[in-house]
């Protein structure tokens, strides 16, 4: 009878665990990714909007280094992160100086500008085709996982299971490392550069290398998440980093509200399980359609919450930047 | 309080007397200054001059190596891109420059301007210049209903630059997504003729792209005599330069906000057409117009709406001529980093002077 109705709700998938699995790795990863976009937007003022182009990066480098250099994948992401790190560097040093709106357009087209060099410069990245066959050390690092969930009394752990704690284990860590660094006088300066840059350099601080340090550590939190996307896909394609994604962290961000870390998991967990969740509506329509959909409904929630509550659930308006 | 119209950072006004104060003292301290620093003063201070002497060379340059009639193609095909990267800068900037508001939606008015083309043009089987008309009018109303529901409410409100940003991005997912769901993501074609060439002075230019050129440079040269010599142009420009003192000298602020809106949609419109008559359309076209668009108005300098009509120009031309020397697959490349280098190098523009980036 299911047919007749125009509106029907499947809940097949709904209690499917490896769906869920799934989609809490995404949120996990897009935690990390935003905590970032949190510490340059919510507390040091500045605004990123190359977060996809840090977390390609962080991403291409690793499986580079695994996959074409040899190295260890445990030796391997620490330099990427090292790499990311560099790049965030040369990139921050002149675009930092920009006025805030120069900075995003600047940091855009860089994200743009890594994403084509993926696309285009294919002995090293693979183009289209992307890089596969870096995951064999994670592989080993699961399936111990997997004997510990065994042994606990699961006797089918789902596959994606243990990539599900470990994201979420270094989120929910990296949040309350952040949050403590919050708390600190460097973390004070940071807010100090968001208030008044003009005050704080007046206190003899020099707010732009604490801005250079923002935009650092948050590219290396970004190729942390490049980490997790690449070890969930176990491949990697240039699409995968399109500025969208930067745009979904920054939907997150505002959803979890500016200036607090933990708002930013809960921002990304209701986010991902409302945008996923929307695949259980089945409306007479195509797949194309539904898919368009859903982001036309993402694009209105964003004007929505920036026009009626722009400190998000649980930001304070106070600490809104706000610009001129 | 900006200087020129340049919106700057809380607090930095005082700086920037200050600054100015400090480099007219620097100017008259370095009176025995060696050539190399005069060379550079110079070029600071003539910077459209210097721009022209820079291209001259590169130009120079470049037809030694490639000879004269491949530099010569390569700039009449970049002359089509070129001029709808203008027509798209040039909204962009006066949007800008009057209100304050980076749109990350214009890029997608493009796209909206293109697919209403295509819906008098192919769906009603409509002629392509009712179609053009139809894109443009369709497009301003847009800007215009958008301006009424969303940006003057949040101007009003007194709303700071990343809300603003947020939602035209927002927004930008809305117009592409929309049309996504009403048109699909097949490539669509504007019933216009593909296959005639011109052949002008030994050089072959495709009908379409002639007729591109030809369109562009009218408009442009049309807006850029429209904002010197009429009313509504001065008042624009009034605006752009400080919008408080503009409204206090009596000029009708919300008439001339709204005539921004028809211009800025309707040439956005018109771009969107002419691209989509010389390429494809797909729902994605606008963003990957927005970031040469960008570039096009922070090479002219943001807000300056003559600086976006050459700096479209000469990205196009840019552009087109990088891939004498790289695979064209980077040609959105090098748009990004005629960007970033503009930005690094000279964030005002070419034209610009004002010091507040």
């Amino acid at each position: 009878m299911t047919e007749a109705l125009p509106v029907a709700v499947s809940f097949d998938a709904f209690t499917s665990i490896g769906f869920w699995t799934s989609v809490g790795i995404i949120a996990g990863t897009f935690t990390i990714f935003t905590l970032g976009l949190q510490l340059n937007v919510g507390f040091t003022g500045i605004f990123n909007f190359g977060q996809a182009g840090f977390m390609a990066i962080g991403a291409y480098s690793m499986a580079i280094f695994v996959t074409d250099t040899g190295l260890s994948f445990w030796v391997a992401m620490p330099l990427a992160i090292l790499v990311t790190m560099a790049f965030a560097l040369v990139v921050g040093l002149p675009s930092l100086r920009l006025r805030a709106d120069y900075l995003a357009i600047s940091t855009i087209a860089f994200s743009e500008a890594v994403r084509l060099t993926a696309l285009n410069a294919r002995d090293l990245t693979g183009g289209a085709q992307g890089i596969f066959g870096f995951t064999d050390a994670w592989e080993s690092v699961s399936d111990t996982i997997e004997g510990w969930l065994v042994s606990l009394g699961w006797s089918d752990p789902e596959r994606l299971f243990p990539l599900f704690i470990v994201v979420w284990v270094v989120a929910l860590l990296l949040t309350f490392v952040l949050s403590r660094a919050q708390r600190t006088p460097w973390g004070r300066v940071l807010r100090a550069v968001r208030e008044d840059e003009d005050a704080a350099r007046a206190l003899g601080k020099n707010a732009f290398s604490y801005k250079i340090q923002s935009l650092v550590i948050a590219a290396g939190l970004g190729a942390i998440a490049g980490f997790f996307l690449a070890l969930n896909l176990s491949f990697i394609v240039p699409d995968e980093f399109a500025p969208t994604f930067t745009f979904l962290g920054y939907s997150m961000l505002v959803l979890g509200g500016l200036a607090n870390y933990w708002g930013v998991a809960i921002g990304a967990l209701i986010f991902e399980v409302i945008l996923e969740g929307l695949r259980f509506v089945e409306l007479p329509i195509s797949d194309v359609k539904i898919a368009a959909l859903r982001f036309v409904i993402l694009g209105l929630a964003l004007i929505l919450l920036m026009a009626f509550r722009p400190q998000g659930m649980f930001g304070k308006k106070e600490e809104m930047v706000l610009g001129e | 309080m900006g200087a020129a119209g340049q919106p700057v950072m809380r607090g930095t006004g005082r700086l920037n007397t200050m600054r100015a104060g400090m480099e007219a003292g620097t100017v008259a301290a370095e009176r025995e200054e060696s050539p190399l620093t005069r060379l550079r003063e110079s070029a600071r201070d003539h910077p459209a001059r210097t721009a022209l002497a820079v291209l001259g060379l590169v130009v120079i340059v470049l037809i030694a190596s490639k000879g004269l009639h491949e530099v010569a193609q390569r700039a009449l095909n970049g002359l089509s891109t070129g001029s709808i990267y203008a027509l798209g800068a040039v909204g962009l900037t006066l949007v800008y420059g009057i209100l304050k508001l980076t749109n990350f939606a214009h890029g997608d008015f493009l796209a909206f301007g293109a697919y209403m083309a295509y819906i008098v043009n192919v769906s009603w089987g409509g002629p392509i210049v009712l179609g053009i008309l139809f894109g443009m009018v369709a497009t301003a109303a847009l800007g215009v209903a958008l301006e009424k529901v969303m940006w003057a409410p949040m101007r009003a409100r007194g709303a700071g630059i990343l809300q603003l940003i947020l939602m035209s991005i927002g927004l930008a997912l809305v117009i592409r997504y929309g049309i996504q769901y009403f048109a699909g993501t097949e490539l669509r074609n504007l019933d216009v003729n593909r296959t005639d060439t011109i052949e002008l002075l030994g050089l072959t230019v495709g009908r379409t792209q002639a007729i591109v050129i030809v369109i562009g440079f009218v408009t442009l040269i049309g807006t850029g005599l429209m904002l010197r010599y009429t009313l509504l142009g001065k008042q624009m420009r009034a605006l752009s330069d400080n919008l408080d003192l503009a409204e206090t000298t009596g000029i009708n602020t919300a008439n001339v906000i709204f005539w921004t809106w028809v211009l800025a949609g309707g040439f956005a419109g018109l771009a969107g057409v002419l691209y989509g008559a010389t390429t494809q359309l797909q729902p994605e076209m606008g963003f990957e117009l927005l970031l040469p668009i960008f570039a096009a108005v922070v090479l002219g300098g943001i807000g300056d709406a003559f600086g976006a009509l050459a700096g479209g120009i000469l990205l196009g031309v840019v552009i087109e001529w990088s891939t004498m020397f790289v695979d064209p697959g980077w040609k959105s490349a090098v748009g990004f980093v005629v960007l970033i280098l503009v930005l690094i190098i000279r964030p005002q523009g070419i034209f610009g002077k004002a010091r507040t980036v």
